[in-house]
């Protein structure tokens, strides 16, 4: 398989920016990465008038969109559901001529503040955090898109204070590269519960 | 007369030539005027005996100074820097002075002289110093602005040194001065009317001159400018304020008090007052002139035959005073934790001494605390010391920054960037409501307003404002166009706002322009002529009454919203287009037809998308919340058996 580099587009949801330890450095990282084009929603949109036919535009050029956002009451904050509400149109994202975005893949990169093992039907959030997301699971399925298992940090409340940036902005940004240079095993990822440690087989060497 | 303006000319004309080019070889203005007093004075001959009584008159550009340096105290301001300033500031001017004074004495100076010299080297040049931060953009880091905290405790600590210097007399110099019979002649004494009066009465005297002045200041000056300003004549504002401070000065004098003390003083006094700016910057060129005026005399009066005597003397001495100046502020460096390169840009930038080391050393030669023959010698190493801060300077740029840097690069940048001030012309309806907003968000206004009754009525409301006229580059100045990030021009006049915005983008190009425009005309000019963002008053407030409009008349309110939305998309759209039609109109001077036409398209446009679903079956207005088609399910009923995959 020749080794064509893929455009990611990241489109970041963060309505409180100032109060964020992660997903700030997150899309920072993101946006001085080669290949990566990364929106923040709220600064681009911030009375929510979002510009369909750009934004539409955007999907067209790039062939893997990554969601990141920090969990909201199980799914994304607000904006990351009204551009669901606006840009997947009848006729562009589905229905009988809406085929624009087949082929592509849709990857969640979030935060969520429950432990692990909180995300377990034992545990008190009783979902997989896989099945929790399925409304966009299947939303990707709908339009087309290959889903890959979420790109997950847990207990994102303490984990500056427990050291766990650096490593996760380290995975992202190798996750980020490696699906720049279209290194990534996509049928492996869109199979596994979730991206949280990155498995070695995940990355395909160089041909 | 004539001669009265060839030697004005000669003055002037030194300081044309010379003051320029010394900046431009990165020196300073202030040793530009030195230089240009050497060159007038001993080298040429130009002028010659007159230079003493000329310095008399000169030495008001530094009553002046401090009188500006007064109205710069903001209370507040000093209250935020008070470790700095009292720390570093109070530190670097004692431990300075005495290691000047404990060297002094060594080389068997009475205790009174060696004191004097030391106070006189402990002061830095701010001239010199401030000019050379903005150049290089150095004011906001570490060590520029420990420097200017330092800075800013001299210039205070003057006052006290004023009032020191005269205790310390040495009574034969008195004695032999009053046997020449020049005291009187000398510091205009013949007009003092407290002179004989019994101590006790004089202190009185002094103790109600200067409540009188604080009292005055603060109560008698604010009516007396209001109504000088309602009149509306700047030059009777100029006058007032040069009344003002000539008349504190007189009234100094008069009970034998020093007149730039008094200045001082009614500065601070009037630090508060809505008049700053506008006196700040109606004073400000005469304090230029006459300053300069100062130094020139100072040039002037260089005794040649003292240099060639003494030069290994000044020399040694400079670099001594030097060196000294540059440890101590090291050291202080090192306990106030002011790191790398920071830290050698403290010390190096202040090692010289300054401009109010002349001014301390001509007022003790004046109250008979150093001998002139001494003096003259100091006179000149203070100079020396001045030629070489630039040198300094491109020893910090080419030798310690770039050692620096390269540890400092790969440093995190901070995440805290400095937000600067913002300020806003014009306090009426719309400037109140901006400049509200912005100070209650925690961002420093500075408001401007021509109108003095408009400024009171702020005031009563406690908005902080000043009067005086923004489309002045001076009163510009004084209310910090430098460093301001952002200007709001809020003032109802078409004509003003246009000279604003060109002198501002013209002048200052990294200041953001946010102007309110009347109507569309306004608003396009504005955009010609560089304003950053412009908002046309009535556009919001009349659009926001349309959609209220709307919800009155049944239109459920979030679809009143999204025709508002609509709308506006539908005017920014269209705005390049507009401008450009405009612009093409206006550049033929004729208000041609194709923007009329243009503007009726417009029209038409924006009734057509209300109304009118678009093409695909989609209105503009709902766009995106529009069901997809009755039918639809068909084709999921094809691929899949099951129907309840739906969306």
């Amino acid at each position: 398989m020749p080794q064509q580099n893929q455009k990611v587009l990241v489109l970041f949801a963060h309505p409180s920016q100032d109060r964020s330890e992660i997903n700030r450095p997150m899309f920072k990282l993101a946006s001085n990465i080669e290949g990566v084009t990364a929106v923040d929603l709220y600064r681009e949109y911030p009375t929510f008038r979002i510009n369909v036919d750009k934004e539409q535009q955007r999907l067209l050029e790039h062939d893997i969109v990554i969601m990141q956002f920090p969990l909201y009451w199980y799914s994304t904050p607000a904006i990351l559901k009204e551009w669901q509400d606006l840009v997947l149109e009848y006729g562009f994202a589905y229905g009988h001529d809406g085929k624009m975005l087949h082929g592509k893949s849709l990857l969640c990169a979030i935060t969520a503040g429950g432990a692990e093992n909180a995300y377990c039907d034992k545990g008190y959030n009783h979902f997989t955090i896989r099945e929790l997301l399925h409304p966009l699971e299947q939303t990707a399925s709908l339009i087309g898109m290959r889903y890959l298992a979420p790109f997950a940090l847990f207990a994102s409340r303490t984990a500056a204070e427990e050291q766990r940036v650096g490593v996760h902005l380290n995975n992202w940004k190798k996750l980020l590269v490696n699906l720049v240079e279209n290194k990534v095993d996509l049928e492996l990822a869109s199979r596994l519960d979730k991206l949280t440690q990155l498995p070695n087989n995940l990355f395909k060497e160089a041909l | 007369m004539t001669g009265y303006f060839l030697q004005a000319f000669v003055y002037l004309i030194a300081a044309v030539l010379a003051v320029p080019l010394a900046k431009k070889l990165g020196l300073g203005s202030v040793l530009g005027y030195l230089i240009a007093g050497v060159i007038i004075g001993p080298v040429i001959g130009l002028v010659g005996t007159e230079t003493a009584t000329i310095q008399h008159f000169a030495e008001f550009g530094v009553v002046m100074m401090l009188f500006v340096v007064g109205l710069e105290l903001e209370p507040r301001m000093l209250w935020d820097m008070r470790h700095k300033l009292i720390g570093l500031g109070g530190l670097q001017v004692s431990l300075t002075t005495i290691v000047v004074m404990g060297i002094a004495l060594a080389f068997d100076l009475q205790w009174t002289i060696a004191l004097a010299i030391g106070l006189i080297f402990s002061l830095s040049s701010t001239a010199i110093v401030l000019q050379t931060f903005n150049e290089k953009g150095l004011n906001k880091t570490d060590g520029g602005r420990s420097s200017f905290s330092v800075l800013l405790f001299q210039d205070i600590a003057v006052i006290p040194m004023l009032a020191l210097i005269p205790l310390l007399a040495l009574p034969e110099l008195i004695e032999k001065a009053e046997q020449l019979g020049q005291a009187a002649a000398e510091h205009g004494d013949s007009l003092n009317l407290v002179a004989h009066l019994p101590g006790w009465a004089y202190a009185l005297v002094v103790v109600l001159a200067i409540a009188a002045l604080v009292i005055g200041g603060h109560y008698l000056s604010r009516p007396l400018f209001r109504y000088v300003a309602s009149s509306g004549l700047r030059e009777i504002f100029t006058a007032a304020t040069l009344m003002l401070v000539i008349g504190i000065a007189a009234l100094m004098g008069l009970i034998g008090l020093s007149p730039a003390l008094g200045a001082f003083l009614a500065g601070v006094v009037l630090a508060n007052s809505e008049f700053r700016h506008e006196l700040e910057s109606t004073i400000e060129p005469f304090k230029g002139l006459l300053l300069g005026l100062f130094f020139i005399t100072v040039g002037a009066g260089v005794d040649f035959g003292v240099l060639q005597v003494h030069w290994p003397k000044v020399i040694a001495m400079a670099l001594a005073v030097m060196l000294i100046k540059a440890s101590v502020l090291f050291v202080l460096a090192i306990i106030f934790k002011i790191k790398n390169s920071d830290r050698w840009l403290f010390a190096l930038s202040l090692a010289q001494a300054g401009e109010f080391g002349f001014v301390l050393l001509s007022y003790t030669v004046q109250n008979h605390v150093i001998p002139q023959d001494i003096a003259q010698i100091l006179s000149l190493v203070v100079a020396f010391s001045m030629f070489l801060t630039p040198s300094l300077f491109i020893l910090y740029d080419k030798v310690i920054l770039p050692r620096y840097e390269e540890a400092e690069n790969h440093q995190e940048p901070d995440e805290i960037d400095e937000k600067g001030t913002v300020i806003i012309a014009g306090i009426g309806r719309f400037g109140q409501i901006v400049n509200r907003f912005l100070v209650a968000n925690g961002i420093k206004t500075v408001v401007l307003d021509h109108q003095v009754a408009q400024v009171e009525l702020m005031r009563k409301i406690n908005i902080k404002s000043y009067f005086g006229d923004a489309t002045q580059p001076e009163l510009l100045h004084t209310a910090g166009i430098e460093e301001a990030k952002l200007m709001v021009v809020t003032i109802d006049d078409k004509e003003r706002v246009r000279d604003i915005v060109k002198y501002v983008k013209h002048n200052f190009p990294h200041v953001r322009l946010m102007v309110r425009a009347f109507d569309r005309g306004h608003a396009y000019e504005l955009r010609s002529l560089g304003a950053d963002h412009i908002i046309t008053e009535a556009y919001y407030s009349a659009l926001e009454m349309g959609g209220r409009a709307l919800s009155e008349l049944g239109f459920h309110p979030f679809k009143a919203e999204q025709l508002k939305n609509a709308f506006d998309q539908i005017e920014k759209d269209n705005k390049e287009k507009l401008y450009q039609t405009w612009l093409a109109s206006s550049e033929d001077n004729r208000f041609s037809n194709d923007y009329r036409d243009l503007f009726l398209q417009l029209e038409d446009l924006l009734g057509k998308a209300m109304n009118k679903d678009r093409s695909d079956g989609h209105s503009l207005t709902d766009r995106g919340w529009t069901p997809p088609p009755k039918n639809y399910l068909d084709d999921f009923e094809q691929d899949q058996p099951k129907a309840d995959d739906k969306p």
